[in-house]
């Protein structure tokens, strides 16, 4: 039955997915996706290893600087410009995870916040960041070298591509024997070590893969909007995803791809309005905590079980 | 001394008051960080906020009241702290029986709120105050030249930080205070008013903070966004000191406030991230902080 309903998630948001260029502003559409994926990556530690991660931003925005270097300056493919990127997400992800892991709880945030700011402040005085002004203008290029990316619909369907696939694979991970061991770790960390599962190295791969993902988006993010700039490695980047989310709800499938398209759509509308959108950000924050702490998708779920 | 570094011995010790100041911000903030988490085991993300509250409380007064300085250095972390007292009564409150997760979002969610709402109305270019009369000029001390009123910075903030040292660790207050944090149920059992000692712990740790942005307020452009920014170092500061003692926080701030000034002077590149690469490093050799205990 479970399988049932999930199946039918997967249909609508391919469908949905494949017929939305032709209804909504495809680059809006593409926004959206790259920040469901990135949420999606996030929500693979929080809400699957429940490791709160307030450092998400340096994967993201990291990636995207990589690949708008080696896409701009090394003249890299746009395929390869991006694993170049999702690479060094991975990469870094290493680093960073085998030093978060080492504490818990509050202090693993206060870590990962504190990594990811060294991280913005190294792309705000190396060189090949150009500073203030980020990597502008990176080409979309062809895909395989004949599909013509500056084509907005080519360009959506290979984001889209992209998602699915970024989607598919956390799905298959939290369902898989691995995902269940971090769930377990997620519930009682001393009992899954006591039933002989090495917890450390359980959550050091989950960040390492959440990390690499975010890379993903990142980087995807970068040759759509052709531009890698300081906001997306800036902490208020980190505290946008775990708002999106929040929001969708922690620990489900759908939620932060719901949660996405609710943030990405706020911003949209109150991009006009200055700093209101980071007060409404505030403000959503404060009520998913106090009263609606399962997101939109886990209340939705819990009502349909009730 | 470092001649051949092409450093000389002003600039040297110029950078090192500079971090002597930082470190004195680092210590009362991270001090009121420590004292809040331990007692309500939350994360105290409005920090920032209440340290750029206090900075802005003071301007305001100046600027709409014609309020002096050494008044604002008391009636600005009032005013801070019972703004505080008044977010703790009517929401952190309801959290403490969750996951600490849920105070880190929540207050995070606050200091968005508080600081976008400063940001609508005053901008981020930023306001300048003006130092007291009193401690303008410097003074010669042979080998610097100290601006009076860093020399006061420095001294208000040691003095502010072994008081409330003093308070948590020698008096009878104090004593409550160890306890809740020990066992809240224990102390609750023997007649002391263990909500009421939580809501004023954590007016005493914003108020803290508030105290601090008045005096940062004349050395730093008064604007919204001062406080997010040092709070991220302050969290660095916290991991690598660990939340365990109220010393160590205060030594932990003042050390790393002086390693930052020495590495402006030797490596000017890397005084933005050294903080972090310590703590990187730190975590590596002692997983729970300098002075900190594993929970």
């Amino acid at each position: 039955m479970k399988l049932g309903k999930t199946a039918i998630g997967f249909v609508i948001l391919v469908v949905a997915g494949l017929v939305a260029p032709f209804l909504i502003y495809p680059v809006f559409l593409m926004k959206a996706l790259c920040f469901a994926l990135f949420a999606c990556a996030f929500n693979l530690l929080l809400g699957y290893t429940g490791l709160l991660s307030f450092g998400h931003a340096a994967f993201f925005g990291s990636a995207s600087y990589v690949t708008g270097y080696v896409i701009t300056q090394l003249g890299f493919p746009v395929e390869l410009g991006i694993l170049t990127g999702t690479a060094f997400a991975f990469g870094l992800g290493a680093v960073f995870g085998s030093l978060a892991i080492r504490r818990q709880g509050i202090y693993f945030a206060m870590i990962t916040l504190a990594l990811a700011q060294m991280v913005f402040f190294l792309c705000l005085q190396i060189k090949a960041t150009g500073g203030e002004d980020g990597l502008q203008g990176i080409p979309r290029g062809f895909l395989l070298g004949f599909i013509d990316l500056s084509d907005t619909l080519n360009m959506y369907y290979f984001v889209l591509g992209i998602f699915l696939f970024g989607f598919f694979l956390i799905y298959r991970v939290v369902h898989s024997p691995f995902g269940q061991v971090l769930k377990a770790i997620r519930e009682n960390e001393p009992r899954a070590v006591s039933l002989g599962y090495d917890a450390d190295w359980h959550k050091l791969l989950a960040f390492i893969l959440s990390a690499g993902l975010s890379g993903l988006a990142g980087a995807t993010k970068s040759v759509v909007f052709q531009l890698a700039s300081l906001t997306d490695v800036h902490w208020g980047m980190s505290g946008e995803v775990v708002l999106m989310a929040l929001v969708g709800g922690v620990g489900t499938i759908f939620g932060p791809v719901v949660g996405a398209l609710i943030i990405v759509t706020m911003e949209n509308y109150l991009a006009g309005f200055g700093s209101w959108v980071t007060i409404i950000m505030g403000a959503v924050f404060v009520v998913c905590v106090l009263v609606f702490r399962k997101g939109i998708v886990g209340e939705l779920t819990a009502l349909i079980k009730r | 001394m470092f001649e051949w570094l092409g450093i000389t011995p002003q600039g040297l010790y110029g950078q090192l008051l500079v971090g002597l100041i930082n470190g004195s911000f680092y210590a009362t903030l991270s001090l009121g960080l420590a004292v809040i988490f331990g007692l309500l085991n939350i994360v105290n993300f409005t920090h920032g906020a209440q340290y750029m509250m206090g900075a802005f409380v003071a301007w305001m007064g100046l600027t709409y009241f014609g309020i002096n300085y050494w008044w604002s250095l008391i009636l600005a972390p009032l005013a801070v702290g019972v703004v505080g007292i008044i977010l703790e009564l009517t929401l952190l409150r309801r959290l403490y029986q969750m996951d600490h997760l849920y105070g880190l979002l929540l207050t995070f969610g606050l200091a968005l709120i508080i600081e976008g709402g400063f940001r609508q109305v005053f901008g981020i270019s930023g306001e300048r105050y003006e130092i007291p009369e009193a401690l303008t000029g410097a003074t010669n001390l042979g080998f610097i030249f100290l601006p009076n009123y860093r020399a006061w910075v420095v001294a208000a903030s040691l003095v502010v930080c072994f008081l409330a040292w003093f308070v948590v660790e020698r008096t009878k207050l104090g004593a409550y205070l160890r306890a809740g944090i020990e066992n809240p149920q224990l102390l609750q059992a023997f007649g002391v008013n263990v909500p009421v000692l939580v809501t004023l712990t954590y007016g005493f740790g914003a108020a803290l903070a508030g105290f601090a942005g008045v005096l940062a307020a004349p050395i730093f452009q008064v604007n919204p966004v001062m406080g997010s920014n040092l709070l991220i170092v302050v969290f660095a500061v916290v991991v690598i000191g660990g939340l365990g003692s109220i010393m160590g926080s205060i030594l932990t701030g003042l050390g790393l406030g002086l390693i930052e000034g020495l590495t402006k002077v030797f490596y000017p590149e890397g005084s933005s991230v050294v903080i972090f690469v310590i703590m990187a490093v730190v975590l590596l050799i002692r997983p729970a902080g300098l002075f900190g205990k594993e929970k």
